[in-house]
């Protein structure tokens, strides 16, 4: 799977270039709001002419404007899950996961209707009509009448946005899954980190209709100056490992890596499962030597992998340790007081408790594309 | 009570208002869809003079339009001639003239609602349909069409009940023939004229009251039915 994307377009004062190539399951589109993300998303969708420029997905080209290529939206076959659902009201649920079904050749239909249902979680509702839906049950409907169109590529326009936290959770698990079970690429807006580091294995962060970074979400959330001022904070190293222990005692779980043991806060996973979490940069306290008396319970080993300091009072430091990078957020004071430098073996020091809901999740299964 | 009873001659017209409404408002439907949606999507030049057009009937005095349509579509009109000669279609002294009369009269009523549904419908839905596979005729046949549905019934009751009433314009263009253009509004006209004929006249009246309040309670009940299916939020 790739998705090759360069286009410029300009919609009044505000102009769209971009550029970036994604091979991975799920692209992430990252950027503040008004950094064109849903125009970007709208013109691979079809929904909107680029001026110019060139968009194929799979090496099947939809937008070629040099050579006079221009695919209509109905005959590209991307699903589209909007922010509002956009459900059909005057149809049944069952009618609404089966409209895009029609309209796709039989040889073209991988989709199999009892098993999207299954996934969604989507059974009980398919004899109501939209308007008797909650706003998580719209938006799961939204995904399986997408999916069931058989598309060769879906878009998801920040498809959470409208829900409050608690829908958001009911939901996420449903795109992990069709992440790693469903064989279809998604492309998918967001402006939340903690969305991006769960589910996106490549991102792109757009910024003014820019593309300032694309790459492995791993590498490129580490990028910290280059995320959106808000969400700065949230940004950090995403590190893959495994449950190794569930300690109902104290109420922890303890994950295992190459990078060694870290203590979150209980995760109902089983044994051996894989997971994935956020380590946010300032939550990360560097040691030179370890750190004896003290509350937190993850002392990570490591050497200094990078050295960046910021513009501000603030320096980054990448820490590598057994492979993974922690990335810690610290003071150009901090920085030049421990005298830190490249392969220094140092300890990276993280709290327990600063592993909030979301920053822990179910990690990616099957082969790794991103 | 017995004064009540129609006679076959008032059957005749009631039959025959019935008939011209009809076919006034099924006849000017699909005509009705096109201009409806040209207004309410298209962007084109003459937009202004399309709209001007179909509100005609509505401004001009009925007799106007009416003797329009007699200089157009009478036996010797551009319009009549060429319809007589190479398809056998008669308007003039016809009831189909009166349908004809009618449908003119009752197109800005059926234009206008279904307009104003046309305009109502969230185009992101279409969009979406779009992304589903749908081609635009597919997504206008599949979406457009039920959401609006409503919007077209209304305007399909509006119309009919303006045929029903539709008296100036008939008259003008197609006489009042009894069995042949004779409508319920030009019988009670008629009957009015004649000495003894309070009677028919009042008759006619509770008739077209009775019609009238029937169309106009079958349109609520549809557009209650249509309403709770869709429910859009």
């Amino acid at each position: 799977m790739s998705l090759s994307v360069d286009i410029s377009h300009s919609q009044g004062a505000f102009r769209l270039e971009a550029a970036f190539e994604s091979p991975g399951r799920l692209t992430a589109l990252f950027g503040p709001s008004g950094s064109g993300k849903t125009s970007l998303v709208n013109i691979i969708g079809g929904l909107i002419k680029p001026e110019s420029g060139r968009i194929a997905v799979d090496g099947r080209v939809l937008v070629d404007r040099k050579a006079g290529i221009f695919l209509p939206r109905h005959k590209r076959r991307i699903g589209y899950v909007f922010q509002d659902a956009r459900l059909f009201p005057h149809l049944t649920v069952s009618q609404n996961l089966r409209y895009g079904r029609w309209f796709t050749p039989p040889s073209e239909r991988y989709a199999d209707i009892d098993a999207v249902v299954g996934l969604l979680g989507i059974g009980h509702l398919m004899e109501r009509r939209p308007n008797l839906l909650s706003g998580g049950e719209k938006q799961r409907v939204a995904i399986g009448r997408a999916l069931l169109a058989s598309p060769r590529l879906i878009l998801m326009d920040e498809p959470l946005a409208a829900l409050d936290d608690a829908r958001k959770a009911e939901i996420l698990p449903y795109i992990e899954r069709l992440r790693d079970e469903a064989k279809v690429p998604i492309v998918y807006v967001s402006h939340s980190i903690a969305e991006v580091a769960r589910l996106a294995t490549d991102v792109v962060i757009l910024s003014d209709g820019k593309v300032v970074a694309a790459g492995p979400a791993s590498e490129v959330l580490q990028k910290l100056d280059l995320l959106p001022a808000g969400e700065r904070g949230e940004g950090g190293a995403l590190l893959e490992m495994t449950v190794a222990e569930q300690d109902a005692g104290h109420a922890i779980t303890v994950l295992r890596s190459a990078a060694g043991d870290i203590r979150v806060p209980v995760f109902g996973g089983a044994v051996g499962q894989r997971v994935r979490i956020r380590i946010r940069a300032r939550d990360v306290i560097v040691a030179t030597k370890k750190p004896e008396g003290l509350s937190a319970l993850n002392i990570v080993a490591g050497t200094v992998a990078s050295v960046r300091e910021g513009e501000g009072a603030h320096a980054d430091i990448g820490i590598d340790c057994g492979g993974q990078t922690v990335l810690a957020r610290i003071t150009g004071l901090s920085l030049r007081t421990l005298g830190l430098r490249v392969g220094q073996p140092v300890y990276a020091v993280i709290k327990t408790v600063s592993f909030e809901p979301g920053t822990v999740a179910a990690g990616l299964k099957g082969e790794h594309s991103g | 009570m017995e004064w009540l009873a129609l006679s076959p001659e008032e059957w005749t017209a009631v039959r025959l208002s019935i008939k011209v409404a009809l076919w006034a408002m099924i006849g000017s439907l699909p005509l009705g869809i096109v201009v409806a949606l040209l207004l309410a999507r298209g962007n084109f030049w003459g937009k202004s003079v399309l709209n001007g057009l179909v509100h005609m009937s509505l401004i001009l005095p009925p007799v106007v339009t009416g003797y329009l349509l007699l200089l157009s579509f009478g036996r010797r009109g551009p319009i009549g001639a060429f319809l007589d000669t190479h398809f056998g279609i008669v308007f003039s002294f016809r009831w189909t003239g009166a349908a004809l009369a009618c449908a003119v009269m009752g197109f800005p009523l059926l234009v206008r609602a279904i307009r104003l549904s046309i305009e109502s419908v969230d185009r992101r839905l279409e969009a979406a349909a779009g992304t589903l596979g749908a081609s635009p005729l597919w997504t206008f046949a599949t979406i457009t069409l039920p959401l609006i549905l409503p919007g077209i019934l209304a305007g399909m009751i509006l119309c009919f009940a303006k045929a029903m009433g539709e008296f100036g314009a008939t008259i003008t263009f197609v006489s009042n023939i009894p069995g042949e253009t004779q409508t319920l509004p030009s019988a009670i006209y008629t009957f009015t004229q004649v000495p003894g004929g309070d009677t028919g006249a009042l008759r006619l009246t509770l008739v077209s009251i009775a019609i009238a309040m029937a169309a106009l309670v079958a349109s609520e009940v549809l557009a209650r039915r249509l309403g709770r299916r869709m429910d859009i939020e």
